[in-house]
């Protein structure tokens, strides 16, 4: 683990990817001791303001400061996809790996169900669901877990057919050991580095269809600050005040170019080809 | 240097002393940088001369050097590599120092190269006629219109059939020898000066290996080409080759003529190499060779084989020796040549009695099994239309007896390793039974097996790299079936491991090591062991020698044999090699096909072979004796499926009797103590005058 953390850090885009990563983390943790503005403030005065020595980024058409909302704005998605990603993964991974093994009539339903489920556009499947069940956290984090799980199975089955076909698993399977144990000692360790890199795209794919509910109006609700619902306030005034809209785009980039990196730089030092194109 | 090169150019030219090489490489010494920031030298102050008509072998195990030196007669290195220091001179040209642009007309041209895999080298989506006719545009003078009957005659040289309807064939329409054939002719499209052969035979079958060697002996005979052949099989070197050099640690450490390298070379490497070949004409196990080579940058100013050397002292620790040419026309880099011929280069005696081991209870017993990989459609399933596809694997019937070594030999392609995978319960046979011990019955399926019967069988494969997790250490890989069957942890699961690492010879310190870590032969005793922490009674061993050097195949077949009389195992050993199988094997089964041909002592059957197949099968077999030529008794073409009805080798059976072998399935007949055969053919007549054998039923 050791040596491919210096590996990463050694090349440009592992080390660049990595800080703007850690930088995003950082702020969103300690965003609401250092904002200089309570998000909420409003003051029809200051509505629209060019950036100033107080307002660093102006403010917004409701006069609010869009440097602390900027600053904060990245907090839920960060929670929500944080928590749904590991989630897509595991399942996605372990469903993935046990149709690999197993094979046959089972395996080839199950991928013509996921092939059924990935001509779909996500956003119309999110919608369906947001509409039905609400918003929030709690539809939101089991619902792109869920969605965002269905490509890891092809990822995890993909790089499990490679593995399964090897003597070891003959072996294992000779001497009398479960399938499970097959899973977890002989497979998943061969499969986890292209699960790892495969997780960190999951990511930024999540955190982009986050922000586009967002945008949409269906993800976070105001007042609470989030960059997708900023930079959908902000669009009708962008020709007399582009830093409203500037500020939580360019917040978001660097946020899904770091995270793109890093699945770079790591799929280079554990050796294994990149999964699958980033979405910027 | 100079002059060390001259004395062996008068030596091989004795006609015309002054005659220049064609090729000459002079104090080559090729290497790469490494993480660390040092340099390491993979080949160290190499000379060597070809001339026209030579023939030159060069041998040596894997890191020996010997690719790297053969492309570099071409002036190519792998991606990495540097020229640390001389040259390669052909045409009073340095191929190093010339650009692409020079080296296009010289390579493939001028010197050419046939590769290992020649299947992977041929393109697949393009006819055989085309591809010889880029190889006739790129390097010969030749017009278009008379591309066609230069064409058909090369393929006519190497000897393919029917060349006219060849040039439309697609590479997958041929078989293995067959694609090695073309490129073959592609090599020799351009006249070149010298062909390079690197491996060119190995991955093949033995009898396919036995003609593309007699062609390629036959090639250079007739012409003034120089060959330079690599290969780490002498048998094959001493076919072909009239000159042969020994490659260690990326040193030559002797070169000569190869009759006098093969019978009594006077280096210790060479006689460590010859005694650990398994012979076709000996019982005992070969002479394993201790250590392992150095790797680059281990060895700067000693000899680098000291290690290993019997001969060994510190003037070898202490003074690396030059390549020093001897009256004889030999050159050999060894202080102490002179006393090398003290080291024996063969196995006379059988070591232990290792007949005495097998008793008369059986472990297990397969009963007419019947194995198919065909599965047949759903539509037919459906349909209940019956399967026109005949099995892979039909009629096999054998005992085998506890303590008893089974070989299990044939081509590739002959069922051995899928009657092994049934015995694992890995593939379930459509047809027959199995019996384990005193007649309880072996289910099928590893599902049904008790873990107990589980336990009681183990496998090893061919390729340790393949069957070892590289995610999990040694440790991790030896508490698998320690956990499992035993349902051991913590302290008595580390010493039962270090207990089974000392039993196939490997220290304590492994355990925590990756197999990634570990060489060849190490990987190979870890799966050994890991076999017998089961404590089983029957190991299934498939090719478990064939991915590893002769030198440490020898020491990993004392080692099985050593275990064997320890634990009283039982082995099915199954190889492609039938020198390997003759030194272990107390019993041997003959397979073509999927089918039984015979059966019987081991002894028995390779001093007297009497059914047609292994007849054809031990006289292609190769030594390492430039006097012995394999005997051709059958053309090589590869049958991909058995024959619906009668002998499986009907097709290419030297002695075949027409309609009854065509048609009805020879029986079985008992020649003497054991010894079984399958065939129509009157056996007495060029056997033992035993007049009209009985037929029998397999016990």
């Amino acid at each position: 683990m050791k040596t491919v953390l210096r590996d990463l850090l050694s090349r440009p885009s592992g080390a660049i990817g990595l800080f703007l990563v850690v930088f995003h983390l950082v702020l969103a943790l300690v965003s609401p001791l250092i904002a200089p503005h309570d998000y909420r403030e409003l003051s029809a005065l200051s509505a629209l303001q060019p950036p100033g020595a107080d307002h660093w980024f102006g403010n917004d058409h409701l006069g609010r400061d869009t440097f602390s909302r900027t600053l904060l704005g990245g907090r839920e998605a960060l929670l929500v996809t944080g928590i749904a990603t590991p989630l897509a993964v595991i399942w996605g991974g372990f469903l993935g790996i046990f149709f690999g093994l197993v094979g046959g009539r089972l395996d080839d339903v199950l991928m013509r169900v996921v092939d059924a489920f990935l001509s779909l556009p996500w956003i119309l499947k999110m919608l369906v669901l947001i509409v039905t069940f609400g918003t929030g956290a709690g539809v939101l984090i089991p619902a792109l877990a869920f969605f965002y799980g269905i490509p890891v199975i092809r990822v995890a089955r993909a790089a499990t057919h490679d593995v399964v076909a090897r003597d070891f698993v003959e072996a294992a399977r000779a001497r009398g050991h479960s399938s499970m144990s097959i899973i977890w000692r002989e497979l998943f360790p061969n499969v986890r580095d292209a699960l790892l890199v495969e997780g960190a795209m999951r990511w930024s794919w999540m955190l982009l269809a986050f922000s586009s509910l967002s945008f949409l109006g269906f993800g976070v609700s105001p007042p609470t600050p989030d960059w997708g619902l900023m930079i959908a306030d902000a669009r009708g005034y962008m020709s007399f005040a582009p830093w409203g809209v500037l500020a939580p785009v360019i917040a978001l980039s660097s946020l899904i170019i770091g995270i793109n990196l890093t699945a770079d730089a790591l799929a280079k030092a554990l050796g294994i080809d990149r999964v699958q194109k980033a979405p910027i | 240097m100079q002059s060390d090169l001259l004395e062996v150019t008068s030596r091989t030219d004795d006609s015309s002393a002054a005659v220049e090489p064609l090729l000459q490489i002079e104090d080559l010494s090729i290497g790469f940088d490494a993480k660390s920031g040092d340099t390491l030298a993979v080949l160290r102050n190499v000379n060597l001369s070809v001339h026209a008509g030579d023939a030159i072998g060069l041998v040596g195990e894997s890191g020996s050097g010997k690719s790297t030196l053969a492309l570099a007669l071409m002036g190519y290195l792998k991606r990495g590599l540097r020229v640390l220091n001389g040259a390669t001179w052909f045409d009073e040209n340095n191929l190093f120092a010339l650009t692409r642009q020079q080296l296009e007309p010289i390579r493939g041209g001028r010197i050419a190269l046939i590769p290992q895999n020649s299947g992977q080298s041929l393109t697949p989506s393009q006819r055989i006629g085309v591809q010889l006719e880029e190889a006739l545009q790129l390097h010969t003078a030749l017009k278009p219109g008379q591309y066609q009957d230069r064409i058909v005659e090369l393929l006519a040289q190497v000897r393919l059939p029917d060349p006219g309807k060849l040039v439309a064939r697609y590479p997958h329409e041929l078989s293995g020898g067959q694609q090695q054939r073309v490129a073959i002719a592609m090599a020799l499209a351009g006249d070149p000066e010298v062909l390079l052969l690197d491996e060119p035979t190995t991955g093949l079958d033995v009898t396919t290996q036995a003609h593309i060697l007699t062609l390629l002996r036959e090639i250079s005979q007739q012409s003034d080409m120089a060959m330079v052949y690599v290969s780490h099989d002498l048998g094959a070197i001493a076919q072909v080759c009239n000159q042969v050099a020994v490659m260690y640690a990326g040193e030559i450490m002797l070169q000569g003529d190869v009759k006098q390298v093969l019978r009594e070379p006077l280096h210790p490497y060479a006689r460590g190499l010859l005694a650990s070949i398994p012979r076709l004409r000996s019982e005992a196990l070969p002479q394993a060779l201790d250590g392992r080579p150095p790797a680059p940058g281990e060895v700067s100013n000693e000899c680098s084989f000291a290690d290993r050397c019997v001969l060994a002292d510190t003037a070898c620790r202490s003074q690396r020796p030059e390549l020093m040419s001897l009256p004889s026309g030999e050159r050999v880099r060894c202080h102490y040549h002179h006393r090398a011929d003290a080291i024996p280069v063969t196995v006379e005696s059988i070591q232990g009695a290792r007949k005495e081991v097998a008793s008369l209870t059986p472990v297990v017993s397969l009963d007419n099994l019947g194995i198919t990989y065909h599965r047949s459609g759903l539509l037919k399933q459906l349909l209940g239309l019956e399967d026109q596809n005949t099995p892979t694997v039909q009629a096999i019937t054998l005992a085998l007896q506890s303590g008893e070594t089974l070989g299990l030999v044939g081509e590739s392609g002959s069922g051995k390793s899928t009657i092994l995978k049934s015995v694992a319960g890995l593939l379930p046979p459509f047809e027959g039974q199995m019996l384990w011990r005193d007649n309880e019955r072996l289910p099928e399926t590893i599902k049904q097996r008790s873990s107990k019967q589980l336990r009681k069988i183990q496998i090893i494969f061919q390729n340790p790299d393949e069957s070892l997790n590289p995610r999990q250490t040694i440790g991790e890989i030896l508490a698998q079936p320690l956990k499992l069957y035993f349902g051991l942890s913590g302290q008595e699961l580390e010493r039962r491991s270090i207990e089974l690492l000392e039993r196939v010879r490997l220290g304590s310190h492994y355990i925590s090591r990756y197999p990634a870590q570990l060489s060849g032969g190490e990987k190979q005793r870890v799966a050994i062991a890991r076999a017998f922490a089961a404590e089983p009674d029957l190991v299934l061993c498939d090719e478990v020698t064939s991915a590893l050097d002769v030198s440490v195949q020898a020491a990993v077949l004392h080692l099985l044999d050593d275990l064997k009389r320890e634990s009283k195992t039982t082995y099915i050993f199954v190889s492609h090699d039938l020198a390997v199988v003759r030194s272990l094997s107390d019993r041997v089964a003959v397979l073509y096909q999927g089918r039984l041909c015979e059966f019987g002592p081991a002894a028995a059957v390779y001093a007297t072979p009497s059914h047609p197949y292994t007849e054809v099968l031990l006289d292609a077999v190769l030594e390492p004796d430039p006097d012995s030529k394999p005997l051709l008794m059958t053309d090589d073409v590869v049958e991909l499926s058995p024959p619906a009805a009668g002998c499986p080798f009907q097709r290419r059976c030297p002695q075949s009797l027409g309609q009854q072998c065509n048609r009805e399935t020879p029986p079985w007949h008992e020649l003497d103590g054991g010894h079984f055969i399958r065939c129509h053919l009157d056996i007495s007549k060029n056997r033992r005058g035993m007049s009209k054998l009985p037929t029998v039923e397999l016990p």
